[in-house]
């Protein structure tokens, strides 16, 4: 079985063979061995050259993969990894159309824009609702709101598509 | 003592006073809300009632649902938590009225101290240090400058109807005022449609410390030392701590006895604390009371080996408390990480969700109050806070490292926590140092994070190891149209072979 995708932003291929009871694990192209045993859903125990490594795998809302082993953390993408970015909060300025995604499930309490207005990057387009904290939903960059998808009052999940700013 | 206790209060807090519940052999009633029906309070509870929808108003803020599931049950008395009514008169009025004892102070005893402007009056009276300035209302800007000369600056101008910042204005010197009385006079008219202004002194850089006081029905006030929590974020506490890295045996000593002072002054029972700013003389502020029982408070019963939840119930039950503030001892150091369903990485929004899977710390002086389990949902209505994780050491340095080493025990998989930003802040060297004041977390975030340490090849093949796993057994899932997948301890070559035989098995 052969795998490909991407960590931080470098492909890995990792292939699995298996001969008798007995891992066989390639990492682009290096042989390697490592004993791996899921100890809970998406918990991962794995010794390497007698290192114990913990690493639990997380699904995100945007496809991507949240990866964690101790105090690090990395983000993986499987299908597709040029559609899949990691969301900062204070990250550069993001270039070309954007779509703007609720990052939890809530209410939409205030529009602060309306479609066709100006944004500049960093300004409020909506305030949600979720657990009694209302939160400003920001621009990603300066343009204008080409689309604006949703109405007060309107109750959406995590991930869905609110805004789009071109 | 009590029979029945009712809980007037979901999540940590509530499974928190059940445990007390237990430990003094009282039954104890969970009321919950639509949502909360899983909930680990509900669990746990001996009785628990319904009470209404999700949102508050019509569950946990609903005085009269949570009087009828009290008389319903034969609850000699209820305990309202922290947060929710817990600081509202009117439900300890209506305690009375149903006969049933309020575990807190009384109606009276909280309106006069709760409040803010009523609370100051009281500590001015007590001879309680106030910040310098005036409560009154200033008629003008001459006015305003007079009093500003007599505390000397700087001042801080603050809308009468004000909250939020607005109507507010740091007034560094004397030349600044007239400008400055103007802004915020105009800014408070249109946010509030009251332009009247107060002043008082800025304090630079001060701390946030608050002593624990308790109080018996026979008169025996006695507080149980101080907390530190200077570390906030936008006036939300974030770590707290006892001892206060700051204190001396001496300032301990005068701030005790001005929160006795104050709690004696307004007739207090039961648990309390009193919030004091601290300026880098030292010199300490009465700043408000909370009356009730604090989110925090196990940092103190870690230190002083007092159970303030049992000691409340006892009190409100008619005892004596039975000690006397000379038996009352500090040991050691413990410090409180309050984790909540939230993303630091991405502005601290709220994360609710499914938690699919949860490793509680544990070990040597770790103490994790929650309110969580491993399947649960955490619902969208309410504080994101899962649960407090402390860590007591014989000192500072001890209890940062066990605290540091529970964080890394700790997890909670399919909702974001703010795990990471604890670790951030034990790693600050400002914060080892114990040199925090009100805004320092603000600062801090304000600056760029440093990198971690970096990654060795091994870790990074382990993490590329566990995302193939990860695809081969999400891959299967969906092939078997959702069935699931009980692996946990089996071989995951077995589990790899059979998920290559359904490939191959024709389509059923």
């Amino acid at each position: 079985m052969k795998i490909e995708f991407e960590i931080e932003g470098k492909l890995r291929r990792v292939e699995l063979a298996r001969v008798g009871e007995i891992a066989r694990w390639t990492i682009d192209g290096r042989a390697l061995e490592a004993d791996a045993v899921e100890v809970s859903s998406g918990v991962y125990s794995i010794l390497i050259d007698g290192q114990s490594f913990e690493v639990r795998v997380e699904p995100q809302g945007d496809g991507g993969l949240r990866v964690t082993s101790g105090v690090r953390e990395f983000a993986a993408a499987l299908r597709d990894p040029r559609q899949w970015r990691r969301h900062r909060g204070a990250g550069a300025e993001a270039e070309g159309r954007q779509q703007v995604t609720a990052p939890m499930p809530g209410k939409v309490v205030r529009v602060l824009a309306k479609t066709g207005d100006a944004v500049e990057a960093g300004q409020g387009i909506l305030v949600m609702e979720a657990m009694k904290m209302q939160n400003e939903i920001r621009s990603p960059k300066s343009g204008m709101l080409e689309r604006l998808l949703v109405v007060e009052g309107q109750t959406v999940n995590a991930g869905e598509l609110v805004a789009i700013v071109a | 003592m009590f029979r029945t206790i009712l809980i007037a209060n979901r999540g940590e807090i509530a499974v928190r006073i059940l445990r007390a519940c237990r430990e003094l052999g009282v039954r104890g009633v969970a009321v919950y809300s639509d949502a909360d029906r899983a909930s680990l309070h509900v669990r746990l509870a001996d009785e628990a009632y319904p009470i209404g929808p999700s949102p508050s108003r019509e569950s946990y803020l609903a005085i009269d649902k949570i009087i009828g599931a009290a008389r319903y049950a034969g609850c000699d008395a209820i305990h309202p938590g922290y947060g929710f009514l817990a600081e509202n008169p009117a439900l300890a009025r209506a305690c009375a009225e149903a006969g049933v004892a309020f575990i807190g102070p009384t109606a009276e005893a909280m309106e006069r101290l709760g409040s803010k402007t009523a609370a100051r009056q009281v500590a001015r009276e007590a001879g309680v240090p106030t910040v310098p300035g005036t409560l009154d209302r200033l008629e003008s800007a001459e006015k305003a400058q007079d009093a500003a000369r007599k505390i000397g600056f700087p001042v801080v101008l603050k809308a009468v109807a004000g909250g939020g910042g607005k109507g507010m204005r740091l007034v560094e010197r004397e030349s600044e005022l007239a400008a400055a009385w103007r802004d915020a006079s105009s800014e408070a008219q249109n946010a509030f449609g009251d332009g009247r202004l107060y002043l008082e002194k800025y304090l630079l850089r001060p701390r946030h410390i608050e002593i624990q006081v308790l109080g018996d029905h026979h008169g025996n006030i006695v507080h149980l030392g101080e907390r530190e929590c200077s570390v906030q974020r936008r006036y939300q506490k974030v770590i707290e701590e006892a001892p206060s890295p700051i204190m001396t045996p001496d300032l301990r000593h005068a701030m005790g006895e001005a929160a006795v002072t104050l709690a004696r002054a307004g007739g207090y029972t039961n648990a309390g604390t009193v919030e004091f700013l601290v300026d880098a003389g030292r010199h300490f502020y009465f700043l408000e009371m909370n009356t009730r029982l604090q989110v925090e408070h196990g940092v103190t019963e870690l230190v002083t080996a007092l159970d303030i939840v049992k000691l409340q119930i006892r009190i409100a039950a008619g005892e004596r408390l039975a000690f006397a503030q000379k038996d009352v001892e500090l040991r050691g150091h413990a410090i409180e990480c309050r984790i909540y369903a939230e993303d630091p990485d991405n502005n601290f929004f709220p994360s609710p969700g499914k938690i699919t899977e949860q490793r509680a710390p544990g070990g040597p002086g770790v103490r994790f109050d929650d309110g969580v389990y491993s399947g649960w949902t955490v619902p969208n209505e309410y504080d994101p806070m899962l649960g407090k994780l402390m860590a007591w050491g014989s000192d500072r340095g001890e209890a940062m490292a066990r605290l540091e080493r529970a964080l890394g025990e700790y997890y909670a998989s399919g909702i974001k926590t703010n795990i990471a930003l604890f670790r951030r802040i034990l790693a600050a060297r400002d914060f080892r140092a114990g040199e925090i004041y009100t805004r320092w977390l603000d600062d801090f975030l304000s600056q760029p994070a440093t990198e971690g340490p970096v990654a060795t090849a091994n870790e990074e093949d382990a993490a590329a190891i566990a995302v193939a796993l990860w695809h081969i057994s999400h891959k299967g899932d969906s092939g078997r149209n959702g069935a699931s997948v009980s692996a946990r301890q089996e071989s995951l070559w077995k589990r790899e072979g059979r998920l290559e035989q359904v490939d191959r098995a024709p389509q059923r």
